[in-house]
């Protein structure tokens, strides 16, 4: 990404979309909405000043709902560019309120609630399609639960959970308890403002709130300033008791450290997707062993069809994960997950060796979520005019596989279909070398039309 | 260039907190004043991403306003961030190679994650070493060498007739070297390519046709590279070709030499007649099958995912299922069953290819690895998990499907090239994640089945691909190389007796015949800085110039007296 950003021959044009395409292979134009940032770019550092003193909390979309961020942001701490952006969908001053906190703390001076889209028209040769693929959302599939029993995460949540800058700062701590947690957070703030009211009561009055409201149960007070009094420290009393029964309860919160994947949600499932995703199987060895690293007590349940470990050192890798990183490999096709106690869910499955419909309860569960063909891709074959295969995907031919249907317009990633990082690469590879061939091939031409 | 005083050597050090990779397990305050404290040490700075655009913005703004003429980042690894740190000294005007990096997160904080009182003291020693050896690093320039603008394909198959093809159709010149009599490698064996259905000798003829007809391009065929000596940009092959030895001079090597079928001698009652593998079911297919063939049984993982060859070879799930169909395609009644362990029918196209078979009625059986199928001379008996007993399956055709191995091969051209290859006999890429199709040596590249099995699709992706990689130094036209190399620094100590020149894992050192005797010489494009020859020359004749005799000792003595 870094390597992207800092290339002298790459024009990075991020917050920007696709709006025409015209012309042919070797002579494009292609017209670009690079959308307003509402903050100048050749003079944000990206030192993130503005982030902390903005007032607005928005959920996180890339902490996938887990974390939140400021409604003046960076995509996420290592962007690329760091250039921050705000969100005009919260931003307060962009909502007609009066706010611009963020651009007095600026000192670069770059907030400018007055910038536009701007429009360009690009002159290219060739162009590649890498708008990659969509998160299937689980909560299509009813029996899964997602949503409903909260330690049901997908596995690009658990990612963010496992992650160091994540959300949890790599603790796979369980959204239940999170969500205690975050109600604890409220409840001392609330007990804090209501224990600042009572001191002032008993400033002004020159006793403490118990003493008084002792005498005032036994009717020494009437007036309405001391029953206020009462009211403000019977509710403190609530709060108080409620945050105490909630502190107890997370005492024995931990991470969770009986883990179960389950394969294939979305894929291989007529209802949504028939493909395999080819790489899921993979990420939840990969998460599993991690999960082990961090916790070594923690033992993962894999459930899927067939393991597709078909990479170079996959193999090896998920028996490695059997052996040494506490995975058992269940084969069988997940059926239910319901709510047990604590919020554990349980999975209900057939183990196909065992010929056995089983259920087990385990502290969170994964989900391996298909590879879902791109909003984005879809639109901009409409844009572009190239066509897509029967699942959306860019359509290409086994033999030429990263050549689309319009001449000069290549493919690589997921775009094209389900595939992991090592294949991406690869494919870009191919996608640029496509794409240099034009350029060449119309280098070449020009020579021949000057001769 | 006159010396620099002691005083006038300012180090900055910038310390990254990496998120909370770092600053969740060591004490970070500690480390900043700890730095402080360090000779030369005239600022210092914590970041939360000193990767970032704002952190390498901070290390410029500290060559820039504070006048720090060397820099220490400890951070992560010099791995994968020394070059962005190095180049960022550069755009602020100090010389990269006074930029020092000290690994704190993967030498500290994650090893000694719950070790917090020891891992912020070992970084702190760490921090200590590398502004200890910063003092003393001079400033280098990059070594820069042109580049021959025709690149060498060894092996032609689908991946280097691809490779060749996309290196021609560059506009460079491209030289093949394949050493049977016909291009085409495994797919010569092949009848129909999956899931299309398209018929491989078409498809091969057609790449022949494109390559034989592009001028850029000559072929040998029944030819073997025999010897590469040079470096990335200027390498000389010697070619053994059925016109005699050509000597050519190339700058880039793809290499493409392929794999072969495992042959399951001794399994499965593996006969080349009655009980073949896929290989020769293909050529049975090619030929047309025997009209009495009713009963086919294919037995899946039959040589891999074994202790001998523990990997799974991607694509004889997707062949056992193409067969099976073309087998329904040309006698209906045939009964096909397929024995399989796992089916990896990954991607959108071979599941679907997948689901048609069903369509079709071709039977998957699953068995377990403990209770393998056996083949016997009416059948074949296996196990069915979900019936929950043995099963007996008439088989008049029993088709082994066997991994694709290493080719012979491979190991000669590992020899040849110095390129590595990994436990399975497959060539190893630099990185497997993020660069597939480039060796660690620069200037080689890899596609295709040497590198894993593939299948066509894949097969031509890689060589497409790695002809871009290989375009990279060919249309650049010169390489800069890292000057951190092996330098004679004494000459005189030299007696010439070479035994460097043997350990030289890169094929950087040669004897030369001087005024002054035998004396070794550094190939500096070929040196990698590896250290073999300094370590071994028992003259102390050379020295690794970045890692100097004076700086490690520095290095110990900052250690030692902490």
């Amino acid at each position: 990404m870094l390597d992207v950003g800092r290339h002298p021959n790459i024009d990075l044009l991020a917050y920007s979309e696709v709006e025409k395409v015209e012309g042919e292979a070797g002579a494009f134009k292609v017209t670009v909405r690079k959308k307003a940032r509402y903050v100048d770019a050749s003079k944000c550092t990206g030192c993130g000043a503005c982030s902390e003193t903005c007032p607005t909390i928005v959920p996180d979309a890339y902490e996938e709902g887990l974390g939140s961020r400021k409604a003046i942001y960076p995509l996420f701490a290592q962007g690329i560019p760091s250039t921050r952006t705000i969100d005009p969908d919260y931003c307060r001053q962009l909502n007609g309120k009066k706010c611009g906190i963020c651009a007095k703390t600026c000192q670069a001076d770059a907030v400018d609630f007055e910038q536009k889209d701007q429009i360009l028209e690009l002159d290219v040769a060739s162009i590649i399609v890498a708008a990659g693929y969509d998160v299937f959302d689980p909560s299509r599939i009813p029996e899964y639960r997602f949503q409903e029993i909260p330690n049901v995460v997908t596995a690009i949540q658990f990612e963010r959970l496992l992650s160091a800058s994540g959300p949890t700062g790599g603790h796979v701590d369980r959204p239940s308890d999170l969500a205690v947690e975050a109600e604890i957070e409220e409840l001392e703030k609330k007990a804090t403002k209501s224990a600042k009211t009572l001191a002032r009561y008993e400033e002004k009055h020159g006793e403490d709130s118990k003493t008084f409201y002792g005498k005032f149960l036994s009717g020494e007070y009437d007036d309405e300033d001391h029953k206020k009094w009462a009211e403000k420290y019977e509710d403190h009393l609530t709060i108080t008791e409620s945050l105490e029964t909630m502190k107890k309860k997370a005492e024995a919160f931990g991470s969770a450290k009986k883990l179960a994947f389950i394969q294939c949600v979305g894929s291989r499932d007529f209802r949504f997707y028939p493909f395999c995703s080819g790489y899921c199987c993979m990420h939840s060895i990969k998460e599993a062993i991690i999960a082990n690293e961090h916790e070594p007590e923690t033992r993962s349940t894999i459930f899927g069809m067939d393991i597709r470990a078909v990479g170079k050192g996959f193999e090896e890798y998920k028996i490695r994960g059997g052996n040494k990183s506490g995975i058992t490999y269940v084969r069988g096709r997940v059926a239910e997950i319901t709510e047990g106690p604590d919020h554990n869910p349980v999975v209900i499955y057939e183990d196909t060796r065992e010929r056995k419909v089983k259920s087990e309860e385990f502290e969170m569960v994964v989900l391996a979520t298909a590879c879902a063909p791109s909003k984005s891709v879809v639109e901009l074959s409409r844009i572009v005019g190239f066509e897509l295969d029967d699942y959306q995907f860019v359509k290409t031919s086994p033999l030429s596989p990263v050549d689309s249907t319009v001449p000069g317009v290549f493919v690589c990633g997921c775009a094209e279909s389900p595939m992991d990082v090592p294949e991406s690469v690869a494919q870009a590879s191919s996608a640029a070398e496509r794409a240099a061939e034009i350029a060449f091939q119309e280098d070449v031409e020009k020579e021949k039309a000057v001769a | 260039m006159p010396e620099k005083s002691d005083q006038d050597i300012r180090i900055g050090v910038f310390i990254c907190h990496c998120g909370s990779n770092i600053a969740g397990y060591l004490e970070m305050e500690e480390l900043e004043e700890s730095a402080r404290t360090l000779p030369h040490v005239t600022f210092v700075q914590r970041n939360l991403y000193t990767c970032s655009e704002t952190g390498i913005n901070e290390i410029k703004k500290g060559i820039e306003e504070q006048g720090l003429n060397r820099v220490v980042v400890a951070s992560c690894t010099p791995r994968t961030h020394e070059p962005l740190f190095r180049s960022s000294c550069q755009e602020a005007g100090m010389n990269p190679y006074l930029f020092e990096m000290v690994n704190i997160r993967d030498q500290c904080s994650w090893v000694h994650m719950r070790e917090r009182e020891a891992g912020t003291l070992k970084a702190k020693d760490l921090i200590r070493m590398g502004v200890a050896k910063a003092a003393l690093l001079e400033p280098k320039v990059p070594i820069m060498s042109e580049v021959c603008p025709r690149g060498l394909v060894i092996g032609g198959g689908i991946a280097g007739m691809t490779a060749a093809l996309g290196l021609a159709n560059r506009g460079y010149e491209v030289v093949l070297v394949e050493k049977e009599e016909k291009l085409g490698g495994m797919l010569n064996s092949l009848h129909k390519l999956g899931p299309g259905m398209t018929s491989a000798e078409e498809f091969v003829a057609q790449k022949i046709k494109a390559l034989t007809d592009n001028p850029k391009a000559t072929v040998f065929t029944k030819a073997k590279v025999t010897r590469v000596d040079g470096f990335i940009g200027k390498y000389k092959a010697d070619i053994e070709t059925e016109s005699g030895l050509k000597k050519i001079d190339i700058g880039v090597i793809v290499v493409a030499t392929g794999g072969k079928a495992f042959v399951p001698t001794g399994m499965y009652g593996y006969d080349g007649k009655r009980v073949v593998t896929q290989l020769e079911l293909e050529h049975l297919l090619k030929e047309g099958l025997a009209s009495d063939v009713k009963n086919v049984v294919m037995i899946q993982c039959v040589g891999s995912r074994n202790e001998e060859r523990p990997y799974c070879s991607r694509i004889c799930c997707q062949t056992a299922v193409k067969n099976a169909m073309l087998i329904r395609d040309e006698i209906p009644d045939a009964r096909v069953s397929i024995l399989y362990r796992d089916m990896q029918m990954y991607g959108v196209e071979n599941e679907e290819m997948f689901r048609d078979s069903k369509a079709k009625g071709i039977r998957y059986i699953n068995y377990d690895p403990a209770r393998p199928p056996e083949v016997g001379p009416e059948g074949v008996k296996v196990y069915h998990p979900l019936l929950g007993k043995d099963m007996d399956i008439p088989a008049d055709l029993v088709v082994l499907s066997t991994p694709v191995v290493a080719n012979e091969t491979a190991h000669d051209v590992s020899q040849l090239l110095r390129v590595p290859v990994d436990d399975n006999g497959f060539f190893l890429e630099a990185h497997v994640k993020l660069r597939p199709l480039d060796f660690a040596t620069d200037g080689v590249f890899l596609c295709g089945s040497a590198r894993f099995p593939a299948n066509v699709r894949e097969t031509v992706a890689q060589g497409l691909g790695a002809a871009s990689r290989a375009s990279i130094p060919l249309s650049k036209g010169s390489v800069v190389v890292e000057p951190i190399i092996s330098v004679l620094a004494d000459e005189d100590a030299c007696r010439g007796c070479g035994l460097c020149v043997a350990l030289c894992p890169y094929g950087a050192l040669e004897v030369r015949r001087t005024e002054k005797g035998r004396k070794v010489h550094v190939i500096d494009v070929a040196c990698k800085g590896c250290g073999v020859c300094a370590a071994t020359c028992y003259q102390h004749a050379l020295t690794i110039n970045s890692f100097t005799d004076q700086q490690i000792t520095a290095e110990l003595e900052a250690y030692l007296g902490g």
